[in-house]
């Protein structure tokens, strides 16, 4: 369980000190698929950068499973168990993918091993293993070996940050498909922003974010219709009103 | 005979963990040590100053050369000419390599000249690693000059390699390239403390459709200096590429000067050149996975140096 209690972000702008999260407070539960969504600018990244310890918080507790991780380093949370895949996935000129998955795991993968978590992510294993992670490498293969990376950590809380963000349209159809079956490979919980019907879909609970706050938290059923104008949104609605939940 | 010292000296040069297979000549504080030639490679040593000739007959495949150097004496100062006959259509591997272990107070220099004269359809393998160790407060240095005459056809490709204990380096490589024939550079440099390592590359594209391409990735620490300097002519119808790209950290100064000179409206010459520090996102994403920074930054460095 993650619990975020009244915590602040605040950073100086050209007209003063501007509130990024405020006050904010949310509880992520174990094993629980959750989607982040909300219009931009609100502070969906922000808050995922404040939960890996990319950024400190101003003010406020981060607690998770009873322990305080406010003041811990990025590294500290990572070996606690929380692993983030960047929106903006980073080159390394001379790091071979293989390396990076090494890296993830913390223990020496066979290359058979490493391949595994490429295929998982529906990349060709072999063609990509020794290529450098370099811009020779498409936007949307980047972000699959950054998924992996996610993967072949493994750990309880692993956080996707806008992972349809930069890549193209066929790339998202093959990537969708990887978290639709993720919670069969990651055994914990999962925090994903996105703007995606399809990811929305298959979420256990929506937090809405907006304006630094949490302005709507709650099962897929309850937030989704108020967001979409979908079959879904009809469905729920239809459900409300015969008193029948579908 | 080769003692303790010399023996680590040449596993770090030349990854020699015994004697090798075919042809090499081991030279230890001034002297040849071991020698070895095969049917198509010989090995003479010059009679009018120090140095050898290595003589490769031409059609001569998949065979190695292995001729590295060792200094464990302080105060020992030396030039020594190497050259280079490669003969027509051979395919070989040449290991060189110069290790100084100076635990004295006295300097220990090695300025070692190569001119390498390629044949007709050769390609070649160079590999050259430089290495210094011991605590004297005697400096080791390195001067090495390479000259390079690259008949027609003909490939080249030189992975020169420094990552440690050398104070001082002066490289100096020099190429002339005839039509067709090419040329792939790959240097890799870490200096830290006081050390300070100049390159200095001149490459001439002579021939039609020749090319070159000269890369140098670097890590400058402490408060070491880096000078590179890359100068590549076009003289006909040609690609030439210098790249220069340098990780900067502390109070290190890295200086990059890529010079391209178009002597033909058809020479197409390109150089790129980037000096930075350590982006913050790559020590960041290492530390998402669990890395301190110092382990991050071991790992960006090992990986860019590759």
């Amino acid at each position: 369980m993650l619990e975020i209690k009244d915590v602040c972000y605040k950073v100086e702008g050209n007209n003063g000190e501007k509130s990024i999260i405020d006050h904010m407070n949310l509880s992520i539960g174990d094993g629980k698929f959750v989607v982040i969504t909300g219009p931009n600018g609100g502070g969906k990244s922000t808050l995922a950068k404040l939960i890996m310890g990319i950024y400190e918080a101003s003010q406020g507790q981060l607690i998770l499973d009873g322990e305080d991780i406010t003041a811990k380093n990025i590294t500290e949370r990572a070996k606690l168990g929380i692993s983030f895949a960047f929106q903006q996935p980073v080159h390394f000129k001379g790091v071979k993918v293989v390396d990076l998955l090494r890296l993830a795991a913390g223990t020496k993968l066979s290359v058979g091993e490493a391949c595994t978590y490429l295929s998982k992510v529906g990349l060709c294993a072999k063609e990509y293993i020794d290529r450098e992670i370099n811009s020779s490498l498409s936007g949307g293969e980047l972000k699959r070996i950054e998924i992996a990376t996610v993967l072949a950590r493994g750990t309880k809380f692993a956080i996707f940050d806008e992972p349809e963000a930069g890549i193209d349209l066929w790339s998202f159809q093959n990537l969708i498909k990887v978290f639709e079956n993720i919670r069969e490979t990651i055994n914990g919980t999962i925090l994903i922003i996105s703007h995606q019907e399809r990811i929305l879909n298959i979420a256990d609970e929506i937090v809405v974010i907006e304006n630094g706050r949490v302005k709507q938290h709650g099962s897929k059923d309850e937030v989704l219709p108020g967001l979409l104008g979908t079959p879904s949104a009809a469905n729920f609605a239809c459900s409300i009103l015969t008193g029948v939940k579908k | 005979m080769i003692d303790d010292i010399q023996k680590n000296i040449l596993r770090e040069v030349a990854d020699l963990y015994k004697i090798p297979k075919g042809a090499y000549n081991i030279r230890a504080n001034s002297q040849s040590v071991a020698r070895n030639t095969t049917a198509n490679i010989d090995i003479i040593s010059k009679t009018d100053k120090s140095g050898i000739d290595i003589r490769i007959k031409p059609g001569t495949k998949n065979e190695a050369v292995h001729i590295p150097v060792v200094i464990s004496e302080t105060g020992i100062k030396e030039v020594v000419y190497n050259d280079f006959y490669i003969g027509a259509d051979s395919d070989v591997t040449i290991i060189a390599g110069c290790g100084i272990h100076n635990c004295g107070g006295q300097d220990s220099q090695h300025d070692g000249v190569h001119r390498f004269f390629v044949g007709r359809n050769a390609r070649i393998r160079y590999i050259e690693k430089h290495y210094g160790e011991g605590d004297g407060p005697g400096k080791r240095l390195l001067n090495p000059v390479t000259e390079v005459y690259q008949e027609e056809g003909s490939y080249v490709e030189m992975e020169m390699v420094q990552i440690k204990g050398v104070d001082n380096t002066v490289r100096t490589t020099r190429a002339e390239l005839a039509a067709g024939a090419k040329m792939v550079v790959h240097e890799r440099l870490m200096t830290h403390g006081e050390q300070q390592a100049t390159s200095n590359y001149d490459v001439a594209l002579n021939g039609e459709n020749s090319s070159a391409d000269v890369s140098s990735r670097s890590v400058a620490r402490d408060n070491s200096l880096q000078v590179f300097e890359a100068n590549i002519i076009g003289n006909n119808v040609c690609s030439g590429h210098a790249e220069c790209d340098a990780i900067i950290m502390d109070k290190a100064r890295v200086i990059s000067i890529p010079k391209l000179d178009a002597n033909c409206v058809d020479a197409a010459l390109i150089h790129e050149a980037a000096i930075g520090k350590i982006a913050g996102e790559q020590l960041i994403k290492l530390m998402t996975l669990g890395l301190t920074e110092q382990e991050a930054e071991e790992q960006i460095i090992s990986g860019f140096l590759r």
